[in-house]
């Protein structure tokens, strides 16, 4: 009727809708402008123009070929003489004593093949010389009390060459060459992680994986095993430890506080609890538990028990016991209450209504909860280890920290994100027989 | 013959089929029961592994479990007048800290949008691309925001701004994959009619997919706030500045600046708590419809 009625004000209208058209410019436009202005203040406040200048370049580089390459030393002592090649400069990647690798001619005069023509020889006397294609031959004779004595090829000195009176550093494409009073020393760069498998004391580095594999079949599995699990280089035993004790954290803290929230859940539930006091109070001890960050509860109770996996889990479980407390109540209030009748309609004891009309109803929630958080704690048991001390979160500290090992990061980086996938795939696949499983079966 | 069988036969059917369901639950029963025993066994396992490899036993401690909490606040207790004064003078790292989340959920609610648009079947402008966007996002949900964070932390110094940028990426990630379950339930007629007027892609989504879409959206972006606060206090604890940061050197220097502790414990405490009262009110209100 009121379509056609004619009487209708159209200027009224017209205010309407302009002032809708008016209220909804102002959303389109004004929001993401909104948006603009706190992000020009937040680059602001925090100092985006300024950290330009404060990050460096050059830790990034450093960082980025670190972690895909590795570099080999070879470093002769101006005091004795000695010289020892080492991978990665660490006594647990060096090569035996008066041993090379074939680009490494040790003898009186050492020889230190770069490859495209650049060649390092260290001579007698400490003296070195370092041929560089395109550029000419620098030589340096380092002395105790004279410094480095550089000479170069005639014309300014380019800018990969730094030098001073008691250090010269050649940073060439092929390598590069440090002279200080004590110490002259060659990094050459390899592309890859280096003695990941095997570290150069064990017999099997070098040997290529089908010789490996025929070893192994003779008789061998045990040794090349055992070699492998305990490579000081990479440590991957204490590696998978840490990353068990992390899955670990995750798993006793997650599945912990579903333990110890589900009977409180009935306490703080609307239509089980029958005491207001009581619920109340449930209640607010779920906020504080929730509240009260994970952080904090890590570094209480790594006061009381020490670092560990156990500390991780316990944090997690008391944060938890309060999320999931609230879930669970949620999910109790929005129970069916016909299908507790019928379980008591049969004469079932309470204990035995909670079991049969209560618990098949909440499964599937609980269930499905209960996985979503096993992923999301296999991250935060990382980050948790990185605080008190456990686990693979620890590792990846102590890898950063050192500021070197850069292709150790990265592999603890990468075994983090296929952790949590697997962690996600894991649960997920559960999720799904579970519940599909818990729908089918009843 | 007919009569004989046919007097006791339904009887011992019924009897053999009650024996069978029986003999059936009881069998069920007893799975159940053999898997709530492993489950029982391998916890209790569990437990024992990380009560053996943690630096303390959970026996030893659990006496000792208060003594740190009542050495803080019986030194806060005797400090109670001060407290007001340390409330004002670490609110400034609060509101870091709250900027950082808040960023970082904006950053990331922008970076999730695209990659959900992106990822999603039927939106996405490059469909061959969608399991690569996929994949993307997982990868940006598995790594921890702490990962990021350190190593972003040797390149660019301490700060907001690794802390920003790490949460920002996981942010991405975790809210590109509920988007992207949002979006499939998207009407892609608003969609239709503006591609048949000419509209760009950009302009498809953000006037045909976006109004649809934005409540969910915002409501998601909410809850993930209130988890980016504590990241972002949790980040600050290993240098990248905010509350954390200050409840970190106030903790480590331990005795005499227990008062100061307190007060950032109980902002960070009361933040969360108002930040998660709020949230869950707006959220509440974005899926309800603000008709109800």
């Amino acid at each position: 009727m009121s379509t056609f009625a004619t009487n209708l004000d159209t200027s009224d209208l017209k205010d309407r809708a302009d002032h809708l058209f008016r209220r909804k410019r102002l959303m389109n436009f004004g929001l993401p402008a909104l948006v603009l202005v706190y992000l020009v203040y937040v680059f602001f406040a925090f100092d985006v123009p300024g950290l330009a200048q404060r990050a460096s370049m050059d830790k990034a580089q450093t960082l980025v070929s670190d972690s895909y390459s590795y570099k080999t030393h070879v470093t002769r002592d101006n005091r004795s003489g000695e010289i020892s090649v080492a991978i990665e400069g660490e006594r647990k990647g060096s090569y035996a004593e008066g041993t090379g690798p074939s680009w490494v001619a040790l003898g009186p005069e050492t020889v230190v093949d770069l490859e495209d023509g650049y060649l390092v020889t260290f001579g007698a006397d400490n003296f070195v010389s370092f041929q560089i294609p395109g550029y000419g031959l620098v030589t340096a004779q380092p002395t105790r009390s004279g410094g480095v004595n550089p000479v170069f090829p005639d014309g300014d000195l380019p800018d990969w060459i730094s030098s001073s009176k008691n250090r010269l550093d050649i940073q060439t494409e092929a390598g590069r060459l440090t002279v200080t009073r004590n110490r002259t020393e060659v990094f050459r760069y390899f592309f890859g992680w280096e003695l990941f498998f095997f570290t150069l004391d064990s017999p099997y580095h070098g040997t290529k994986p089908g010789e490996l594999m025929g070893l192994a079949f003779a008789g061998e599995a045990g040794a090349i095993w055992s070699d492998f699990w305990n490579n000081a280089m990479w440590r991957h035993k204490d590696v998978a430890w840490a990353i068990c004790e992390t899955i670990l954290m995750a798993v006793l803290g997650t599945f912990g506080a579903a333990i110890v929230a589900l009977p409180l859940a009935f306490l703080a539930a609307r239509n089980f609890s029958l005491l207001m006091p009581v619920r109340f109070a449930v209640r607010r001890v779920f906020d504080f538990l929730r509240g009260v960050d994970a952080l904090i509860w890590t570094i209480i109770l790594a006061r009381a028990f020490g670092p560990g996996p156990l500390t991780g889990s316990l944090a997690i479980l008391l944060t938890d016991t309060g999320t999931f407390g609230k879930i669970f109540s949620e999910a109790l209030e929005n129970v069916d209450d016909k299908q507790i009748e019928g379980v008591s309609s049969t004469g079932a004891k309470p204990l035995q209504r909670y079991r049969f009309g209560v618990i098949p109803q909440i499964t599937p929630v609980l269930l499905s909860q209960l996985l979503y958080f096993l992923e999301s704690n296999t991250r935060s048991a990382t980050i948790i280890g990185a605080i008190t001390g456990g686990g693979i979160g620890l590792m990846l500290t102590q890898a950063i920290i050192t500021q070197k090992d850069w292709e150790e990061v990265a592999y603890y980086i990468v075994l983090i994100v296929l952790m949590v996938m697997l962690m996600d795939w894991a649960s997920g696949w559960l999720r799904k027989k579970l519940i599909s499983g818990d729908e089918s079966g009843h | 013959m007919a009569d004989t069988t046919a007097g006791p036969g339904p009887d011992a059917r019924v009897n053999t089929i009650q024996a069978d369901y029986m003999a059936m639950a009881q069998r069920r029963r007893l799975y159940s029961f053999v898997m709530l025993f492993i489950f029982v066994a391998l916890m209790a396992a569990g437990f024992r592994t990380a009560d053996a490899r943690n630096a303390g036993g959970f026996f030893d401690g659990l006496h000792r479990i208060f003594d740190y909490p009542k050495e803080v606040l019986g030194e806060a207790a005797q400090n109670l007048t001060a407290l007001p004064g340390y409330f004002v003078q670490y609110l400034p790292s609060l509101v870091e800290t709250l900027n950082i989340a808040a960023a970082s959920t904006l950053i990331g609610l922008l970076g999730g949008t695209l990659l959900s648009l992106l990822s999603t079947r039927g939106l996405a402008p490059w469909p061959a691309l969608i399991p690569v966007f996929r994949r993307f996002m997982d990868i940006c949900r598995a790594i921890p925001e702490i990962v990021i964070a350190l190593v972003l932390i040797f390149v660019l110094g301490g700060g907001p701004v690794p802390a920003m940028i790490a949460i920002a990426i996981h942010t991405s990630g975790a809210l590109g994959k509920l988007f992207s379950e949002v979006n499939e339930n998207v009407s892609l007629k608003p969609v239709e009619g503006l591609a048949s007027v000419g509209a760009t892609w950009a302009q498809r989504m953000y006037l045909g997919v976006i109004p649809q879409v934005g409540p969910n959206y915002v409501s998601y972006a909410l809850l993930r706030f209130e988890i980016n606060i504590r990241a972002s206090a949790i980040l600050g604890f290993v240098g990248a500045g905010g509350i954390g940061y200050e409840l970190k050197n106030t903790i480590s220097w331990g005795q005499g600046r227990y008062d100061q502790a307190t007060a950032i414990f109980l902002l960070l405490f009361l933040t969360i708590v108002v930040v998660d009262q709020l949230s869950g009110v707006l959220r509440d209100r974005l899926t309800h419809g603000t008709s109800a």
